[in-house]
C-alpha cells in the first residue's frame, strides 16, 4: 500500500475512514514494532492459537485424534495440541465417535463444566449423524443436544481433515470472536446452526434442501410474477 | 472337543455315554438329550433347572461360561418364547455341555445360578437388562448395560430396532444455556 501523508484522524471523512488495522498503521505514524489493533482482534488472535482441546474420543476416531496429536501430523503446529482430560482447561471439545444415549448426559456435563469461550467439533459420520449405527442406543447426531461448530466427514476422518477443521475454527474465531463472547448470545444464530432439530420428519427439517418444498415455492412464485403482469 | 488322554474312552461323538451325562438323563427320565456336531446338548424344565445344574456341577462342569439368551418370536416350530442358555464347561475333560431352558410370557422365570457359580452375577444381569428373564434369587438384580431409568428390554424381538424414542429424549443444550 503506497503511503500517504498522515492526517489527524478526525480531519478525514466517513467514507476514507480505515477500515482494518494496516490501514489505521499507515495513516497514524507509529513508531516502530507498534502496532494497534481492536481489543477484540487481539483476544481472538490469542485464542485462536492456543486452543486446548477435550478430547471426547468414544471409538475409532479417537485413534485418528491420537494420530493427530502425534509427531507425524503435529497438532502443535496450529496450538492446539494441549490436550485437557479435565474440562475446566478446556476450549475445543472434540467428540470423536459415537455418543450412545448412556453416554450423553456425561457428555453435556462436560460441556457444561467447560469454561467460556468453548467451541465444539464433531469429528466423524457417528459424532454428526449417528453413522451406520442407527439404534435405539446411538445418538443420531451430538448436535440435537449441544452446540457444535464445526463438523469434520469421514469415517474416520484423516488427521488431515481433523487440522483443517481446527484451521477453519480458528478462522471463524478470528472473524467472529468478541473479547466479552458476545457472538454467543443470540438463540437465533444458534438455531441456525444446529443442521438438525427435535422435529422427527426429516423432510421438513431443512426446507432449502426439500425438493417438494422448493417446488412448491416456486409454484407460488411463478403465480405471485404471473398475476402481477 | 479335544479328547483328553486322561480319559481315552470318550470321544467327541460318544461322549454322551459319559457316566455322568448318562446318569442325569436317567435321572430325570424326559429330558431332551441331543448331540449336535459334537456338542452335547440338553433341555431341561424350568422347574427342575437349579437341581440339573446342582447336579452337573457335582459332575464335573464346574465352569460356567455363559449366560444367555434366544428369543424365539415368530421362529418357525418354536413352541416357547424365550430360550435360556448356560455353556458349562469341564475344565478336567475339556468337555462342554449347552443346556436350555424354555421360558415364556409373562414374566419369564428362571432359578438364578448365583449360588452355584458366582460369575453367573453379571450374566444374569445382563440377560436380565436385554430380554428382560427375571431370575429369582439374584442378589442384585439390576440393569447392566442399559442406563437405569431404562423400561424395555430391548433384544426382544417385538422391540423396534430404532427404540421407542429414548434415544432422544434429552435436554437440548444450546449457546445460550452453556
Amino acid at each position: 500500500m503506497a503511503m500517504t501523508t498522515p492526517q489527524p484522524l478526525t480531519a478525514m471523512p466517513q467514507a476514507a475512514m480505515p477500515k482494518t488495522a494496516s490501514q489505521l498503521d499507515a495513516r497514524l505514524e507509529l513508531p516502530e514494532n507498534v502496532m494497534i489493533s481492536r481489543l477484540d482482534e487481539l483476544a481472538n488472535w490469542c485464542r485462536k492459537n492456543s486452543l486446548w482441546p477435550m478430547p471426547f474420543a468414544t471409538a475409532c476416531c479417537g485413534i485418528e485424534l491420537m494420530a493427530t496429536g502425534a509427531a507425524k501430523h503435529d497438532l502443535a503446529r496450529f496450538g492446539a495440541e494441549v490436550f485437557r482430560f479435565s474440562p475446566r482447561q478446556c476450549d475445543l471439545m472434540i467428540v470423536a465417535g459415537r455418543v450412545v444415549m448412556k453416554m450423553l448426559p456425561v457428555l453435556q456435563r462436560i460441556w457444561l463444566q467447560m469454561s467460556e469461550p468453548k467451541w465444539c467439533i464433531s469429528m466423524g459420520a457417528c459424532a454428526s449423524t449417528g453413522g451406520v449405527f442407527d439404534t435405539y442406543a446411538v445418538v443420531q447426531g451430538i448436535d440435537r443436544f449441544i452446540p457444535v461448530d464445526m463438523y469434520v466427514p469421514g469415517c474416520p476422518p484423516r488427521p488431515e481433515q481433523l487440522i483443517q477443521a481446527i484451521i477453519d475454527l480458528q478462522d471463524k474465531i478470528q472473524v467472529e470472536g468478541t473479547i466479552t463472547g458476545r457472538e454467543f448470545d443470540t438463540a437465533a444464530r444458534q438455531l441456525r446452526k444446529r443442521a438438525l432439530t427435535e422435529s422427527g420428519d426429516p423432510l421438513t427439517l431443512d426446507a432449502s434442501r426439500n425438493p417438494v418444498v422448493q417446488r412448491q415455492l416456486a409454484a407460488e412464485r411463478n403465480a405471485t410474477t404471473a398475476a402481477t403482469r | 472337543m479335544s479328547a483328553d488322554p486322561d480319559t481315552p474312552s470318550e470321544s467327541t461323538t460318544t461322549s454322551v455315554n459319559d457316566a455322568g451325562f448318562q446318569a442325569l438323563v436317567a435321572r430325570f427320565n424326559g429330558l431332551e438329550a441331543s448331540i449336535f456336531r459334537g456338542q452335547q446338548r440338553v433341555v431341561v424344565p424350568q422347574e427342575s433347572l437349579l437341581e440339573v445344574m446342582q447336579l452337573l456341577k457335582a459332575n464335573g462342569f464346574d465352569l460356567l461360561v455363559d449366560v444367555s439368551c434366544v428369543d424365539y418370536l415368530e421362529y418357525r416350530g418354536a413352541t416357547s418364547r424365550y430360550g435360556v442358555v448356560y455353556l458349562l464347561a469341564n475344565t478336567r475333560s475339556n468337555e462342554r455341555l449347552t443346556v436350555r431352558c424354555f421360558v415364556d410370557d409373562p414374566e419369564p422365570t428362571v432359578p438364578s445360578m448365583v449360588p452355584l457359580w458366582p460369575g453367573a452375577n453379571w450374566l444374569e444381569r445382563e440377560v436380565w437388562d436385554l430380554f428382560g428373564i427375571r431370575f429369582v434369587g439374584h442378589p442384585d438384580l439390576r440393569r447392566l448395560v442399559m442406563p437405569e431409568e431404562f423400561t424395555a428390554h430391548p433384544l426382544r424381538k417385538d422391540y423396534p430396532l430404532q427404540g421407542r424414542g429414548e434415544r432422544h429424549n434429552f435436554p437440548v443444550i444450546s449457546r445460550d444455556q452453556s
